[in-house]
């Protein structure tokens, strides 16, 4: 296993202002993927700072969602062979959580994830939150109903919830599964946190409130989120990727990004010329 | 305007102003031919359907009346309650205990084999196996649903019951419980393809939340598909039991087709479809005691996996998930 030190890292490519520059919570480099034969993303580097929402664009098939399910190494689960080159490098640990002595349920128990569709399961609203942490075995009951009740305040959702905490998950609002996914992925205390596109089946209100939740969850946790939107993306990130046909054409502050892109196909990109 | 209207493939001419006035033609009427072929097509289908209904009332309604002919000599109380069932002999007893535990025995003999059996195999086959596994597996898990009933009975009388023997020395040639375990074997494929097919139904995003959460597979499959395809399959296990309940020639071959009040699975008993083929190939007269029993007998049975049959269609309600 090879192990970085963070501390060579360097600055960020991009500081924002005045804030002091972020520690680095995640760094891919030089990463492939491929789908059997099929290359879905080529030689991608990108650091993912702590307590920093980063924010990947780009159009359908880019290979965005790809990537994302790389950090959390859901390419493999199920069949077909699916390869990774390259490495994700993941800190402070500096451990390649793509590299084979790495269990990939590990990576999964560190790193926790927010669907496209909300999928919260077949149980009731405590189960779903206590699901993770049923799956790593706890037991003591206060401390499953202690952790529950947090993490349905992180996600916004206790004073809607608070009082029919067993109803079943399925009864609650478009808007609220999705809060309750969030809940369910935050009480487990991930480090990193994986939205994939997780406001696209939702009405502008709630996709509002998943916003103002995603700015304030920064504080706790670093935040990577695939966007269709681009108005999304501005508004909810620090920095963002511009990804196309499985390439990152450009990534930087998100300010930088969307005003001043450096790169003709982003400016394209932003601008509704294609995608 | 006109013009271009004319060019539409209208076979009613369009009446100009003059001819409007002059005959009025309602240019919007029914076209007479076009409802006739509806018409025949859905008459069609609806006796396809009906024929279905129309069979089903017509075997409730057989079985009823002959029943009621056989209730008119034999009190439905002695029926209940008498704890024999000797029809065939000189001192009749009308207890059809001795017909009901046999069936209740070598159905829940089956059940306790194929509802474990059945599931595991469905929970490996949806949630473990390749896809080179599962293509192997499944078509030889429902060849044997495609086997002969008849060779299964034949199955438990020579191979089973000789087998359990080896272990049960005093076991009798004759039994219920070789003839159960056959029945479950028989019944696993109806489980397990049933239950697979509802567990595979359950949508990859859920699967994909579990394994997100840094769940197991074997966790997933428990904690997450089980729960969701719960109404699926508890559809699974009731096919089973009315499978079960309804096995006739394994019964009639290996279980020694002797009314015999008992629970007792070692015992050699008979079940009320054994009864019936054992009544039904015997030359009785028509109208005869014996030969209207089996109609009575006949009602119970079909009470029983109606029964069950309800209580699935509850418990799938009950269950049903809406993801």
């Amino acid at each position: 296993m090879r192990m970085i030190d963070a501390n060579t890292m360097g600055t960020p490519a991009v500081t924002s202002g005045a804030v002091p520059a972020p520690a680095l919570k995640a760094e891919a480099r030089a990463l492939d993927f491929f789908y059997g034969e099929v290359q879905a993303l080529r030689k991608i580097d990108l650091p993912v700072w702590e307590n920093r929402v980063t924010a990947l664009i780009g159009p359908s098939g880019c290979g965005k969602s790809t990537f994302l399910r790389c950090f959390n190494r859901m390419h493999d689960i199920g069949e077909g062979r699916n390869r990774y080159h390259g490495e994700i490098v993941f800190h402070p640990d500096g451990v390649d959580i793509l590299h084979r002595s790495v269990d990939p349920i590990e990576v999964r128990m560190r790193i926790g994830m927010v669907f496209q569709k909300p999928n919260p399961f077949p149980k009731s609203i405590f189960e779903n939150v206590a699901y993770g942490l049923r799956v790593r075995g706890e037991r003591s009951r206060s401390a499953i109903a202690d952790r529950v009740e947090a993490a349905l305040r992180d996600a916004s959702l206790w004073d809607e919830v608070g009082d029919r905490l067993h109803d079943m998950a399925f009864n609650l609002s478009g808007g609220q599964q999705q809060r309750l996914c969030i809940a369910r992925a935050l009480a487990t205390s991930p480090e990193l946190l994986l939205f994939d596109e997780p406001t696209s089946a939702l009405d502008p209100n709630a996709t509002a409130n998943i916003e103002d939740l995603i700015n304030r969850l920064k504080e706790k946790v670093s935040i990577l989120i695939v966007t269709h939107n681009m108005q999304q993306a501005a508004r909810v990130s620090d920095y963002t990727a511009f990804m196309y046909l499985g390439e990152l054409v450009e990534f930087g502050d998100t300010n930088v990004v969307f005003t001043n892109p450096k790169k003709r196909q982003t400016e394209d990109y932003i601008t509704g010329r294609f995608g | 305007m006109r013009a271009d209207v004319t060019e539409l493939p209208v076979s009613i001419p369009i009446p100009t102003g003059a001819a409007l006035a002059a005959a009025p033609v309602n240019r919007f009427a029914h076209r007479r031919l076009r409802h006739v072929g509806e018409l025949a097509i859905e008459v069609v289908l609806f006796a396809a359907a009906f024929s279905a209904v129309a069979v089903t009332v017509a075997i409730v309604g057989i079985l009823v009346y002959e029943s009621a002919a056989f209730f008119s000599h034999v009190p439905l109380v002695d029926f209940l309650t008498d704890t024999q069932w000797t029809i065939m002999f000189s001192e009749k007893h009308y207890g059809v205990a001795p017909l009901l535990a046999g069936t209740l025995v070598t159905t829940t003999v089956g059940l306790l084999l194929a509802i474990p059996v059945g599931t595991v195999t469905a929970i490996y086959l949806s949630e473990f196996a390749g896809a080179r596994t599962r293509e192997i597996v499944k078509p030889v898990l429902e060849l044997l649903a495609g086997i002969p009933t008849v060779v299964y009975g034949y199955f438990a009388l020579v191979m089973v019951t000789p087998a359990l023997q080896f272990f049960m020395p005093e076991l009798p040639g004759f039994n219920m419980l070789g003839p159960g375990l056959v029945i479950g074997i028989m019944i696993i494929p109806y489980v397990s393809s049933v239950a697979e097919d509802a567990m595979r139904a359950v949508p990859v995003h859920m699967r994909e939340g579990s394994y997100a959460m840094g769940a197991t597979r074997l966790q997933t499959a428990l904690r997450v598909v089980v729960p969701a395809a719960t109404s699926g399959i508890v559809a699974a296990y009731i096919l089973g039991i009315s499978r079960a309940i309804g096995e006739t020639m394994v019964v009639a071959v290996a279980a020694g087709q002797q009314p015999n009040f008992t629970w007792d699975p070692r015992e050699p008993g008979a079940t009320i479809t054994a009864f019936i083929v054992q009544v039904a190939l015997g030359d009785l007269p028509h109208g005869s005691i014996e030969y209207q029993s089996i109609f009575a007998v006949g009602l119970v049975l079909v009470l029983m996996t109606l029964s069950f049959n309800l209580l699935g269609h509850l418990a799938r309600k009950r269950f049903r998930e809406a993801y």
